[in-house]
């Protein structure tokens, strides 16, 4: 038997999980995105929701990239993108970054990761002895903020990433909150993953097939 | 008065293996011509404390580039593949901390504290090695303060009595570095006679040299 998965392009996936990230911020919360796919979320935000994005480099009230000619090149979020502020913004240094961010004053806080496991932990930072970009701020995002939500591709070049039991050095012990990839939502509970929303292009086997860890399907399962 | 020098002075003062922590975000509120002359005068053996390594071209990433350092002590080194190709061939010897711990370490130093209790990293293997401490029933990993011979930083504009100001997201490490060396050297884009003392970020107690960038 063969089984054929519905396949998305890059951008595909990529826009498909921006707009579902974006769904789950509340009007005037403080949210910090990870760099790569989860910045993408600012973009599907209506702007009377005032929410307030922070830059772990010191912004609250990062706004959109700078457009050339003219940048102002001491302006930059913590990916060294050239970037604008939003009205209301200030800057501070990297101990105030962090007093904002670990000491509990980030509402919702989305990143990244290279694989969740059904206890909520998050592996992030180096795949030993082959990549090991670092921890930069994550480890304190994820620790420090009210909502920890995991966004990424369901998997890496066929590498299953939601796992029973994540192999790699953790980033966080049991801190995520939700998961959101093109093809699924899972909400982490004490007891374990619900699968709540699913992409309707994908079915419950391809969800199945393409995840390790165990999860219960949520009676009240809707479409991302 | 603080003594205002050259980037070539500056750098001629940093002896082969010594401990430097050089403060920027990636490219932003870098040393930069701090660091040319660093790298021109081949200090070798350097022990860097930093944010990140930067780019492989640019400011820290030239530390790296070049030999010069033998131990990183830092948060991220992924804009920097030299730094990765050489931490995994052993060449160099990284040392990774969570951005939030690196600089409440070196604050602690700055600020007499004999270390940080923080809740990052519990349940990571950067518990491995260390004391880990229950208060109240929650568990912080203990990291102690964090200093070293010689704080490079940046700032936008230096008076002449040493306070500093900043624009935008120059700040970063700036700030808490020029408290937790035994010798402070700040570049500054312009050096003025006297700032507004409304103004001032960094208090002029904490800085022993300063570098004027345009000059040189």
């Amino acid at each position: 038997m063969t089984v054929i998965t519905p396949s998305l392009s890059k951008d595909e996936m990529k826009k498909t999980i921006a707009k579902r990230i974006a769904k789950e911020f509340k009007a005037n919360d403080v949210v910090t995105l990870g760099i790569g796919l989860p910045t993408e979320a600012a973009n599907y935000v209506s702007e009377d929701m005032n929410i307030i994005f922070q830059s772990e480099n010191g912004i609250l009230g990062l706004g959109k990239d700078q457009q050339g000619p003219e940048y102002d090149k001491q302006i930059v979020n913590a990916g060294g993108t050239f970037v604008k502020t939003t009205k209301g913004a200030c800057f501070y240094d990297s101990q105030t970054a962090f007093t904002i961010m670990r000491g509990g004053h980030i509402d919702a806080v989305v990143l990244g990761a290279l694989q969740v496991d059904e206890e909520g932990s998050i592996a992030s930072w180096q795949i030993p002895g082959k990549f090991i970009p670092g921890i930069g701020g994550s480890m304190d995002l994820i620790v420090g903020s009210k909502k920890v939500i995991v966004a990424m591709t369901h998997t890496s070049k066929n590498e299953i990433k939601i796992v029973k039991k994540c192999t790699l050095p953790l980033t966080a012990y049991k801190q995520a909150d939700m998961i959101i990839t093109e093809r699924a939502v899972f909400q982490v509970r004490e007891n374990g993953l619900i699968l709540t929303e699913i992409n309707p292009i994908f079915t419950l086997d391809d969800i199945k097939n393409s995840t390790t860890a165990d999860y219960i399907i949520s009676s009240s399962l809707k479409n991302m | 008065m603080k003594k205002i020098i050259t980037s070539k002075e500056a750098a001629d003062l940093i002896k082969d293996g010594s401990t430097i922590m050089v403060g920027g975000f990636l490219s932003c509120g870098v040393p930069d011509k701090i660091i040319d002359e660093i790298v021109k005068l081949k200090k070798k053996n350097l022990t860097l404390i930093c944010n990140d390594t930067s780019y492989q071209d640019a400011d820290k990433g030239l530390l790296i580039k070049n030999n010069l350092v033998k131990k990183v002590i830092t948060t991220h080194i992924g804009t920097n593949p030299i730094t990765g190709e050489k931490l995994l061939s052993g060449q160099i010897e990284v040392e990774f901390y969570p951005m939030g711990t690196l600089i409440e370490k070196i604050h602690a130093k700055g600020s007499g504290l004999g270390g940080v209790l923080t809740p990052t990293g519990i349940g990571t293997i950067l518990e491995e090695g260390k004391q880990i401490i229950e208060i109240k029933g929650k568990k912080y990993i203990f990291e102690e303060p964090l200093g070293a011979d010689f704080a490079i930083i940046y700032g936008t504009k230096a008076d002449k009595y040493g306070n500093v100001n900043f624009r935008g997201t120059t700040r970063n490490f700036n700030p808490q570095m020029a408290t937790a060396a035994d010798t402070v050297i700040i570049q500054a884009d312009e050096i003025v006679d006297c700032l507004d003392p409304n103004e001032v970020v960094i208090p002029g107690i904490f800085i022993d040299y300063i570098v004027e960038r345009e000059k040189n």
